[in-house]
Order: C-alpha cells, then structure tokens, then sequence
C-alpha cells in the first residue's frame, strides 16, 4: 500500500472517531448464567469506532463468557447489547455474525482437515465471497505465512499460524468490529509479538475496531487505547491502557511475574 | 480381547530396531495365539450335533483348534515383521508428505482408481457376457453389480449426511424405503410410470429427511443417532402395521416393471427387443436395470462432487470439522443440515424406488436396522467424505460374501460340514479389527481438498 494510500486511511479513521458521538459497541448491565450459575454481574463497557480495547482479568474471571455473551451464544439473560445501533441481545449468533461484526473465537476453532484457503473462504461465506481474491491478497501480506501454507491442512500447522488463520478467517467478512478471544494463548513470545503488531497495523491502517480479551495484561493493555480489568464477572477499572499499565493495583495482580 | 492390545503394540512397533525386537515379536505372536486358543475352546473346540432321539453328541475338533491357533500365530508373526519395515519407511514418507504438504501417494492411487474403477462398471455386462459365453450366462455377475451399484449409491448418498456434514445418521434405510413404498404405491394403485415415480420418489424422500430433520437436528452425535436410529425403526414399524396402507409384513407385490423410457421388455410386438430389431431376451431388461443404476449412482456421484465446491458444500464439511466456529462465521447450522440432510435422503429415496422396480416386491423386511448398518459401515470403512473409497468399501462389503459362496473346495481341508457361508459375520469382525489397526480413518482417509492452487490460479 502507498503512503498517500495510508495518509488517507488515517484521515478516514479519524474522521470515523470523530463520528463515533455513540460507540459502536455498547454493552450495559448485561448478567449471563450457566444454569443457576452467574457468570456475568452487570457488565457495563463500550467500544467506539475505530479504538482497540483490551478486558484483561485473570482464568474464569468471565471475560471469554461476556465475548460469547456479546456473540448470542449463551444469551444475556439481563441488559442489553447494542452494536451499530441495533439491539443484539436476543439474536441468533450466525445472524450477529452478518452483523460485519466478527470473532476469532477462544482456542482459535480452526477447520483442521481444510486447508488454509477453504478455511478462509468460510471466512468469507457471509459476503457470498464477493471481494475474496482482493481480501485473500490483504490477509496474505498481513501474515505472509499463510501464504506459504495456503493449500495445507489447517491442522497440520503450527499454534502460531492456526492463531494467524484464525484472525485473517474472521478478517475475510470485512469486519467492523473484531473480536479477538485470547490469541496469545499458548503462543512463543516472538509469535504474540507479530500477532499483536498485525493488530496494531489493522487498526492504524484500516480504522478496524477491535476488542481483545487476554489473559496476558502487558501486552494487551500496551495494544490498546483504553482498557477493562475484569474480576468474578464485574468490571473493576477501567481507563486508558497506559493509565492501567502504570496502576500500581494492575501491576501488583497482573504484571507481576514479568509477563513482559 | 486380542483387538485391545493389538493397537499400543502396532502404534510402537514402527520405531523399534527390528533386532532387538524379534523375542518380543515372537512373544506377542504367542500371546496372540494363546488369546485364540482361550476363545476358541468355548467358540470352536467343542461342536454339539443334535443326536437321533433327545439329546445332544459333543465332538471335540482339537486339530482345528491346532490350526486356528497355528494360523494367528504366523500371521501375526508376519504382520508384526511386514508392520516394521513399512513403518521405517512410512516415517520417512510421512516426513516427505508433511514437507511438500501435498498429496499423499494414497490420494494419487485413489486418482487413477476413481477412472479405472468407472471403466470395469461400464463395461462389467459385456466382460460378463464375454466371460459368461452369452447373455444369459452373465446374469449372475450383472445381478452382483446391480446389488453392488445399489449399495454404492446409498453410500455416496449416506456420505452426504454423515461424511461431510459429519451428523451420524443410524437409520438412513428409512428414507430408503419411503422412496421404495412411494414407488410401489404409486405404480399399484395410481398407475403411474416407473420415470414419473422416480423424481417424486426423491422428493418424497427428501420431504422426509426435512420432517426428521427439524426436531432433531438440534441434538449432536449420540443423540442424534438414537434419534436417527428411532426413525428409522419407526418407519419400519409403520409400514408393517398400517396394512391398509402399505400391506402389512406382506408388503407389495407385483410392481410394474421398468420400461425403456416407456418400451416395455416384452416379447410381443412394440417390445423393447422388436423395436429395436433384436431377438427377445428377458436378459435386455436386466442389463438396462444395470446401466440405470450406474447412471443413479454416477448421478449422485457428480452432485456430491459438485455440492463440494459450492459454498453450501464447504459449509458441510466445516460442520463436520466445528460447529460454533460456523456460527461464529455466520453460517445458519440448521438450514445447513436441514440441506445435508434432505439431499441424502433424496438419493436413498432414488435409490429405493430402483429397488422396487428391480424386485417388483417390496416388504417392511427389506429395511431393517441390518440395512442401515450395512451403509454406515460402508461410508466408515470406505473413509468418511472420500467417494471412491465408498466405492471400493461397497464391493467388499457387498461383493465379499458373494466370493464367500465360492469357497466350497475349502471343504476338503475342513471337512463336508463346512459352510464358508456361515463364516460370513466373523470375517467382518475380522476385517473391521484390521481396518481399526491399519486404517482407523477408513480406506481412503486422506480428504482430497476441494480446491487447490493450480485450479484458483486459472
């Protein structure tokens, strides 16, 4: 891409923060249950147009449970989800999905016994696969390495690259929004780094929204413009990621044990 | 039992040196033939003969016992060497295959089988009526095709439901025979022609799998398959006590036959063999029943091979492979194997009604739970998704008992008493263990993907 390409990209992203007066995603006093079981207690949290916004929070504190509640599987049983101004609360989790609103689900989900392109024309099955050639060249420079693995099974790939697939899958719909559930999990530092990075790119060059959900609190928190801390499903904090990086209460629950 | 500890021992023998290995080999080998020589006293040792008046004689065979014993030793002897040296070499393939990450040599046996194979089904009524030395002498192997055929087409049609949408469907027959009845029902009593009753046949049957499938399709795997399994059960019963409806156990009998796209086989004048200038015989109508039933399966054939590249086909198989990651695509679950479903089920509908007109008679017996069985163990054997290897699994499966038959100069080795026939059960068991051993995924396990680089680069 140019750089007058890039210049203008940037400009429609700030242009697209600027509209954003309500944010793309609101989520407000939302509870979900499994069973008698609260998992979720009135979760309040919004993200704007063109941010990337982390929920950290340590193992069963509820973060992948609010990303699967704002997908409709399970529903909330309390409050409301608004994406784009639609309520989304009680809708089938495919019809969310056609939404431009897509998610690299928790443990990556790949299709192991289709090949790096079928899993990406999955991808694109919302669109009909209209822009899938454009789209497939864009996901192929994100992560070249798909590129070279582009008629192999995913499941004879590495964690890193199913990781990688996993996102340019959900990229193949031509989000809005994307959801990323935990992709640093069980991945080499080096790889969560170029993973984390791709993210960044997206964001800086197309304006794509992003919320992130990781158990890995210093790299997501530097990722991101604002972030939520999560503790036994409520939202305890929440403030930019630099602000909450140098919380001495994050710090001394989530940092400590070097991460970094 | 020996099948339990055949698998760690099969899955460890690859990696070790064939030297220090051989005590160990000959002392699993005799464990093997221990474990046989357990078995067989309660199974083979003792035969009770009914005697004259009350009472039953017991005659030991040790001597068969002897050689059952004898035969697993060697053979597992041998399988456990042949086991070591493919393993040495498989490693070094498999290394090879995951560099490349290409196709398998199995997958390029399975591309030169698929043309091989279509050739000797077109031309198996003339290799017959050569072999044979005339028509009427051919008409045991074209009948074996057409029974073959018709298993491959209920296969591939099976392969459907539960190869690539990956939903375990245990009574299959049952759609089978609603496309039988609807023949049988609507040649009998409205008259209609065998090439009308045909597409309504698998619409009817389709409508079927749409009915079962709403309800149920919610549920996964075990569930799924009792559910699958009632159903077809159902049917079964339905058409067994509904006499008014469907005539009872006594079924249906003189259905009209087949014509030549309406020339019946006839003798008479307007016959199918005067129209077209040949001398009459019965025979014309049985190889057409044949072509027919190639023409059905090479039909359903095409579509799945089709539907695999569609976008509809994809989504079946990325069914198989994680449903939420479906959902979380956008992809509606239900319509998707409400589709799989329906589309099976119209083949087994097709595939029914050739049956009634082949048999001319259908009753509730034809499709019991034995039937579904059958099918589902070909799509597993053949390799869930692959069509050749259903093909291939079909002919063994159908076309090994008939060998069976042939077997009887095994006689002078173990006496006038020998039936093969009766051996037809334990040597599935038989093959099924080795197919769990050597090929757990089935025949041909290797998914051929549906799309690849040269393709899309055009």
């Amino acid at each position: 891409m140019s750089v007058a390409g890039i210049n203008v990209l940037v400009e429609e992203t700030r242009a697209a923060q600027a509209r954003a007066a309500t944010p793309l995603l609101s989520v407000r006093g939302v509870s979900t249950f499994y069973g008698s079981i609260q998992a979720l207690k009135g979760v309040d949290l919004d993200v704007n147009e063109g941010e990337i916004v982390a929920l950290i929070g340590a193992n069963g504190a509820g973060k992948s449970t609010l990303m699967m509640t704002i997908f409709g599987s399970p529903q909330a049983r309390q409050g409301s989800i608004t994406y784009a101004g639609r309520d989304i609360t009680k809708m089938p989790t495919h019809e969310i999905a056609r939404l431009n609103l897509a998610q690299s689900p928790e443990g990556r989900r790949i299709f192991p016994r289709m090949t790096v392109r079928e899993n990406l024309q999955m991808g694109a099955a919302v669109n009909g696969g209209r822009h899938f050639a454009e789209d497939l060249e864009k996901v192929c420079t994100l992560f070249p390495r798909l590129k070279e693995r582009i008629d192999q099974r995913g499941g004879t790939m590495s964690g890193g690259e199913q990781q990688m697939l996993a996102i340019a899958r959900a990229l193949m719909s031509r989000p809005r929004l994307l959801l990323l559930d935990e992709p640093s999990l069980g991945l080499a530092p080096l790889v969560v780094k170029q993973i984390f990075n791709a993210v960044r790119e997206l964001n800086r060059t197309d304006g794509l929204t992003v919320f992130i959900v990781e158990q890995n609190a210093y790299h997501a928190l530097k990722l991101a413009h604002r972030g939520y801390v999560m503790v036994t499903g409520t939202i305890t904090m929440s403030g930019t990621g630099k602000a909450l990086l140098d919380d001495p209460q994050v710090k001394a629950a989530y940092l400590e044990g070097g991460q970094h | 039992m020996a099948q339990g500890s055949t698998l760690p021992a099969a899955a460890a023998s690859g990696t070790r040196r064939e030297a220090s290995a051989l005590p160990e080999i000959v002392k699993d080998a005799a464990l093997f033939a221990l474990v046989t020589f357990g078995l067989s006293i309660p199974i083979v040792a003792i035969r009770t003969d009914l005697g004259q008046g009350t009472g039953l004689y017991l005659t030991t065979r040790w001597g068969l016992v002897a050689a059952l014993c004898g035969a697993v030793f060697v053979l597992r002897l041998i399988q456990r060497l042949v086991m070591l040296r493919v393993g040495q070499s498989r490693l070094a393939a498999q290394e090879k295959q995951a560099a490349s990450g290409l196709a398998a040599p199995v997958g390029r046996l399975a591309a030169s089988l698929g043309p091989l194979t279509l050739g000797l089904a077109l031309g198996l009524p003339f290799i017959a009526v050569i072999g044979g030395g005339g028509l009427s002498e051919g008409r045991y192997w074209i009948d074996l095709g057409i029974l073959i055929l018709t298993y491959v087409m209920l296969g591939w049609g099976l392969n459907i439901v539960v190869g690539l949408a990956g939903l375990l469907d245990l009574g299959y027959v049952a759609f089978y025979a609603v496309g039988a009845y609807t023949y049988a029902l609507c040649s009998t009593v409205f008259g209609l022609s065998f090439w009308v009753c045909l597409p309504v046949a698998g619409l009817f049957a389709a409508a079927f799998g749409v009915l079962l499938g709403f309800p149920v399709l919610r549920l996964r795997g075990d569930y799924l398959a009792i559910v699958t399994l009632a159903f077809g059960e159902i049917i079964r019963l339905v058409l067994i006590n509904w006499v008014d409806f469907s005539g009872g156990a006594a079924g249906i009998s003189s259905i009209p036959r087949a014509s030549f796209f309406g020339i019946p086989f006839t003798a008479g004048e307007g016959g199918f063999a005067s129209t077209f200038g040949l001398d009459f015989n019965p025979m014309h109508r049985v190889v057409f029943l044949y072509y027919l039933i190639l023409a059905l399966a090479l039909i359903t054939n095409l579509v799945t091979l089709r539907m695999r590249r569609l976008p509809l086909g994809r989504a079946w198989e990325a069914l198989r492979e994680d449903e939420i990651a479906c959902t979380s695509l956008g992809i509606d679950t239900t319509m998707t194997k409400l589709t799989a479903f329906a589309l099976g089920a119209m083949f087994a509908g097709f595939a029914g009604s050739f049956f009634a007109v082949r048999q001319g008679f259908v009753s509730p017996e034809s499709f019991n739970f034995l039937e579904s069985a059958i099918i589902l163990a070909i799509v597993v054997l053949g390799g869930m998704g692959s069509q050749i290897g259903v093909a291939i699994a079909a002919i063994v499966m159908v076309g090994a008992p008939e060998l069976l038959r042939n077997l009887g100069f095994l006689r002078a080795v173990f006496g006038e008493g020998f039936d093969p026939n009766e051996y037809r059960l334990l040597l599935f068991g038989l093959a099924m263990v080795a197919m769990m051993v050597w090929r757990p995924r089935g025949l041909i396990s290797d998914r051929e993907p549906s799309i690849r680089l040269g393709k899309a680069a055009r």
